[in-house]
Parts: structure tokens; sequence; C-alpha cells
């Protein structure tokens, strides 16, 4: 082998063309796993929208039947007059009106059409009155939200006997579909075709307002101190280690910690956003903490000689120039907080939150649901109604974190600043 | 340039007379250092430093790398108390008051004494609030206009105005390195300094930005007591009237700095300002 082939080929030769065809190899392999991992999650993520939506949109319409009345001939007893008091819904509700209803249903629709109608058929039969008293003195034509059980009939999910009715009624056109307000506006009932969001909705806003009034600024104010002003000792370093540990802790250990502190120490109201909320920020308050100390550590140290160098004191440091550039990093990890702490269940089980509240908390001391304890228990009902209500509130569940993520996230980018 | 001659005997002793201006009478020196001793947890960074820093004059500080020059320039506005292992001890006074002493709050005493820091740090914010934050946590300035005063007699002792005048707003961070360097020097006026430190603050910059500081120095020496550690031998020797060279923690030679350059007493001062080492 003379010296000149030697150099000449050493780049060139065949091992050399091999090893960097390999490397090459090994690049695209890997962005094909990456690729397909994206892939794989974007896939999973697809089936779960495409699922929750094409079962849960159902929840948020009801099926309404159309009915042929004449009050003045039935045997309703009530008078118009009435009807224009503020004792209105006492009256409306004393009237018998279920019984009536089911007289009339079972004259137009056949033997067994009671059925057909339920609770949000009499609450809105009795709605309509109030609002046009008239009504009761002339033959009219009402639309009536169908019963839970013939509600599942139109979706050709219920009972042999209602499916055939209701199949009927379509037929003749007596049957439609709209959008059901009553799902967004009222709170748990036992009549699936009844429910609403609203009660859990407003639950889960004031538990996180609770949660983000507790957890953010002590959180955020810890990190401050230990990161800036808390000497390097043992003490801080178990302190450190604590925090740690308890972003690991399980949730249900936080349920049970609040059971025995919040309600068995202090005598909080059960089932209120205020226990709820004191119990989430506990367990949100570690993440806060964990993700500020990272945030703080990111902030470059030129910047803290700078203001020291101007004489700028420690807290003018900390409160002028170093918070503010940590800010997004905090706002990051207190976005992942809250989230978390927005979709829990089982600490909120452990205080009482899971009680069938049926009216909207008017405040934090009020007893109230959540969103992810109200799906929790619908999913566990036998009716056959609240397969859809339970996917739909999930919907309301995901929106509602969307809209607390979107505006964080907004936040969080106005307060970002380019070095 | 550099004149060999064999003085080797002479002491190492540091010493601040002044004896090529007779006709001055030599005043009392704007900071005195004595014996000062810096510990980085067991290490001994300093061991006893004595120098003094005159009212019109620029010092330079030169030595090799890790020989404790910038760690002897952060104690003077005590930068070095941020350093949780760092441990100082010895005497440095300000005016004739210790500045370790319970007497001496630190935050005043920088906004004495002034820092420029090796890397440009502007704040990530405007220009004018740059040098306004200075003045404005002091309270030096009592409204809008004694602060546009103020930060436009800063900008314009730090040679900056007539650059940035067009645009206050912008960034600080948006300049380029030689202006934001210049932006700090101009923060660091903007407090009214009495002695301003400067940490290599050219070592980033390229040679146009560096002579623009350097011209800055002279200019600002009639006013403000300047120390300046730098690497660069030629631009000590340009720049400063004293010279102290630092090696492993001592001063091995303070003096005038054209006695440094071109008459030094020490063998080891000779081959560091030769290049023969460093």
């Amino acid at each position: 082998m003379n010296k000149a082939a030697a150099t000449s080929s050493r780049w060139t030769d065949g091992s050399m063309t091999r090893m960097v065809a390999k490397r090459y190899a090994a690049e695209r392999r890997f962005k094909l796993f990456g690729l397909a991992a994206v892939g794989l999650s974007v896939a999973f993520l697809a089936f779960l929208l495409i699922n929750m939506g094409a079962r849960g949109l159902g929840g948020f319409t009801q099926s309404q039947i159309r009915l042929d009345v004449d009050f003045a001939r039935s045997d309703l007893m009530l008078d118009p007059a009435a009807l224009k008091g503020p004792q209105a819904e006492q009256v409306v509700s004393g009237a018998g009106l279920d019984g009536v209803l089911e007289t009339i249903a079972v004259a137009t629709y056949g033997e067994g059409a009671g059925d057909l109608f339920g609770g949000a058929s009499t609450r809105a039969l009795g709605e309509q009155l109030i609002a046009d008293p008239t009504l009761l003195t002339r033959r009219t034509q009402l639309w009536l939200p169908l019963s839970s059980k013939a509600d599942v009939a139109v979706k050709r999910d219920g009972e042999r006997a209602l499916e055939k009715m209701v199949a009927a009624a379509d037929a003749k056109g007596a049957i439609r579909t709209r959008f059901n307000p009553g799902f967004l506006t009222n709170s748990d009932a036992t009549d699936s075709s009844a429910v609403g969001v609203w009660g859990a909705l407003k639950g889960s806003f004031l538990t996180i307002m609770v949660t983000m009034l507790l957890a953010f600024p002590i959180g955020v104010l810890s990190a401050l101190y230990l990161e800036e002003f808390a000497p390097r000792n043992r003490w801080t370093d178990i302190i450190e280690v604590s925090i740690n540990n308890l972003a690991a802790v399980p949730s249900i250990i936080f349920g049970l910690l609040g059971l025995a502190v919040f309600l068995n120490l202090m005598h909080l109201p059960r089932s209120a956003p205020l226990v709820g909320g004191l119990t989430l920020a506990l367990m949100t308050m570690p993440v806060i903490v964990i993700a500020g100390r990272n945030a703080i550590k990111s902030v470059p140290p030129s910047i803290r000689d700078a203001a020291l160098g101007v004489g700028a004191s420690k807290m003018q440091v900390v409160f002028h120039h170093v918070l503010p550039l940590a800010l997004p990093g905090v706002l990051t990890g207190t976005i992942i907080g809250m989230a978390r702490a927005l979709g829990e269940t089982a600490p909120l089980l452990m205080i009482g939150m899971r009680a069938f509240i049926a009216s909207p908390p008017q405040g934090i001391t009020d007893p109230s649901s959540v969103l992810p304890v109200q799906i929790f228990l619908w999913s566990d009902e036998v009716d056959r109604g609240f397969v859809e209500k339970t996917s739909a509130a999930i919907i309301v569940l995901l929106l509602f974190m969307l809209v607390m993520n979107g505006l964080a996230i907004y936040l969080r980018n106005r307060f970002e600043r380019r070095w | 340039m550099i004149e060999t001659t064999d003085n080797k005997a002479a002491p190492p002793v540091p010493q601040a007379t002044d004896t090529a201006e007779p006709a001055r009478v030599e005043r009392t020196p704007k900071m005195t250092a004595r014996n000062v001793h810096v510990f980085y947890g067991e290490k001994e960074a300093l061991k006893g430093v004595g120098i003094d820093i005159h009212e019109d004059r620029v010092t330079a500080f030169i030595g090799p790398s890790g020989c404790g020059k910038s760690t002897f320039l952060r104690c003077l506005n005590r930068m070095n108390d941020t350093i949780p292992s760092a441990r100082v001890t010895g005497d440095i006074e300000l005016d004739g008051q210790n500045i370790n002493s319970a007497a001496m709050d630190v935050v005043q005493l920088r906004a004495r004494v002034g820092m420029v820091f090796q890397k440009p740090n502007p704040f990530p914010k405007s220009i004018y609030e740059n040098v306004a934050y200075g003045p404005r946590i002091h309270g030096l300035a009592a409204g809008k206009t004694e602060m546009d005063a103020i930060v436009e007699k800063s900008l314009k002792r730090a040679g900056l105005w007539e650059e940035v005048k067009e645009r206050l707003q912008e960034s600080g961070t948006a300049l380029s390195g030689g202006q934001q360097q210049r932006l700090c020097i101009a923060r660091a006026i903007a407090v009214d300094p009495e002695v301003i430190l400067m940490d290599e603050p050219c070592s980033a910059l390229d040679p146009i930005a560096t002579a623009k500081i350097e011209e800055l120095i002279h200019e600002l020496r009639g006013r403000y007591a300047i120390a300046i550690v730098t690497h660069n031998m030629q631009q000590a020797a340009r720049v400063s009237q004293r010279t102290a060279f630092f090696h492993l923690g001592e001063v091995i030679e303070y003096g005038k700095t054209s006695e440094i350059f071109t008459n030094p007493r020490e063998q080891r001062t000779q081959d560091y300002i030769t290049g023969r080492y460093g």
C-alpha cells in the first residue's frame, strides 16, 4: 500500500462510505420514530375528541313532542288570574299538571303514552303557562320535552314499546329536536332530561378561584423566599426535599388531609367550594413552588448584579427584576397545577363533594358539586339518559379548561420579554 | 517600549506615594484598602491586599486569570456579599469610613461606588428605564422633568445620547454590544456615584467599541474615581495613571502606570507585561 493511495482513499473508501450511510440511516430512523409517536398521540386525541363529540353533542339537545291541548275542556282547575301573581310557581306546582298531561297524552297517543312525559315536560308546561296564562282559555298546540326514557327511545336506544310509540309520533311529524338550554342553566336532578351542568360549573369555578387565590401567591412567594432569601443549610434542604415529595403525593391523600383538618378539626362546611379549594390549594402549591423556583433560577445572575450594582436592595432586585422575568415560567407551572386541580376528583370525594346538590352554590360556603365529580356521579347512573349527559359534561369541562388555559397562555405571552 | 532594569531588590510593598507630581499636595485617597483577605470557603483568594484609589485618577488592576483582581474589585462595593461562601476581612474605607462596618448601609455604598460589569447587562427594559431605574429607587428625581434631565445628562456623559435620543423607549437589549456597555456606564453614572468600578468592561467588545469606552474613561476621569480591571495591558497603559499587578492573590507591585510599564521593580511584573507568562 503506497502512501498516495492511503491518503486519497481514506475518506472515500467503502468502509467510510458505509459508516456515513449508517449515520444518516440512524438519523432517518430517529425522525421516523418521532413522527410515529406524534402521529399516535394525535390519533388518540382525535379519537377521544370525535368520540366525545359524537356521544356528547346529543346531551346538549332534547327531543320535543307536539301536543294539541284544550285546557278549558280538560280537568285542569287553574285560574289564569292566579298565574299573574308572585305565587305563580306555587300555584302551578300545586295544580297537578302531571296528571293532566298524562290524560291528554293517552288521549292523543294511545295507551301507555304517559311514559312519554316526565318531570322536564311538566316543568316546561308550567313555565309556558306562567309565560302566557291565556293558553288556559283556548285551544292550542304545545311543544313539550320528552321524558328521559322517551328521549332515549328517539335515539333508538330505549324500550321497545316506547320506541314504537315514538316512531309513530315521528311519522306524523310530532317529534322535533332542539337545543336544550336547560343543560347549561340547570343543576343536578334525578331525571336525566332535567339535569344541567350550571351548578357543577359554578362550583368548579368557585373552587378553582379559592385554589388560585391561595396557591398562586403563597406558592410564588415561597419560591421567591427559598430561592432568593433563604440561607442554604440543612433546614432549607429538608424543606426542598419535602416540597418535592409533596408534589408526588397521590391526590386522595390530600383529600384525607382536608377531611381531617378542614372538616373535623376546623369544622368548615362540608361539600363547600371553600374546603374543596383549600384542599386543592394544598395539592397545587408544591407544583407552583417547584416551577417557580426553576423559573427564578433561570433568570440570569447578571441582571441581579446589574440591579445590585446601582444600589437596589435585595427586595427591589427581586420584585423589580427577578419576578417579572421569571413570571412566564411561574405562570406555566401555575397553569399545569390549576389544570390538574380543575380535573381532580378523588380529594373532593373525600371532603363530601359527591353529595346530590340540586341548586347552584350562592357562595363559597354553600354545598356544591364540581364538574369532574358530577361526571363521575352521572357515569354511575343506571338511567340510560345519563350516558350522553356524561359525555356532554365532559365536553363542558374540556371547554372550561381550554378557556382557562387560553387565558393563562395569553397572560404569559403578555409578560414574556425578550433579552 | 519596556526597559529592563535591575531593581529586584526593591520591596514588593504596595505603595501609594506619588513622587512624580511633587507640585501638587497629595490628597487623601478616595478609597483605601488595607490587608484585605477574601476566602471562598477554604480557599484564600486574596492574601492581604492593600491599594489606594484616588479621586481623579484611573487605577488599573492587571494580572493573570484567577489572580484575584476581580475579587478585589468586587470587595470595593461589597458585591462579594452576594456569594454565600465568600468571606472578606481587612479594612476597606471610603472617605475614611469602613465600608464593612454596621454604620455603612450596603445599598447606599453601592450607589456611591457604582459598577460596570464584564458582559454588558442592561435590564430588558427601555433605554430610558435602564438609566432612570437607579435615580428612581434612590429618589433622586422629583418629577418627570428632573428624571428626563438626569437621563439625558447621564447618556450624554456616557457618549450615547446622540445615538439613542430618538429611540429612548426602545429596549436596551436591542443596542449593539458597545452601545449596551455605554448604556451600563450611563446607568452607573445616573445615581451620581463617587467611584466607578469597571470589571473588564471591554473584554466582550470589538476594537472600535473598545476605543469609545476608553475615550469615555478619559472623559470621566476628572469627575469620578475609577478602578478598572483589564486583561489588556495596552489598555491599562492607555487609560490608567496607577496600575496594580496582581498575582496569586497578592499585589506584587503597585505604582504609577508609566513606571510599572517602563521600569518595573519586580521581575514577575516584568515577565507578565512582556508576555512571558500570564
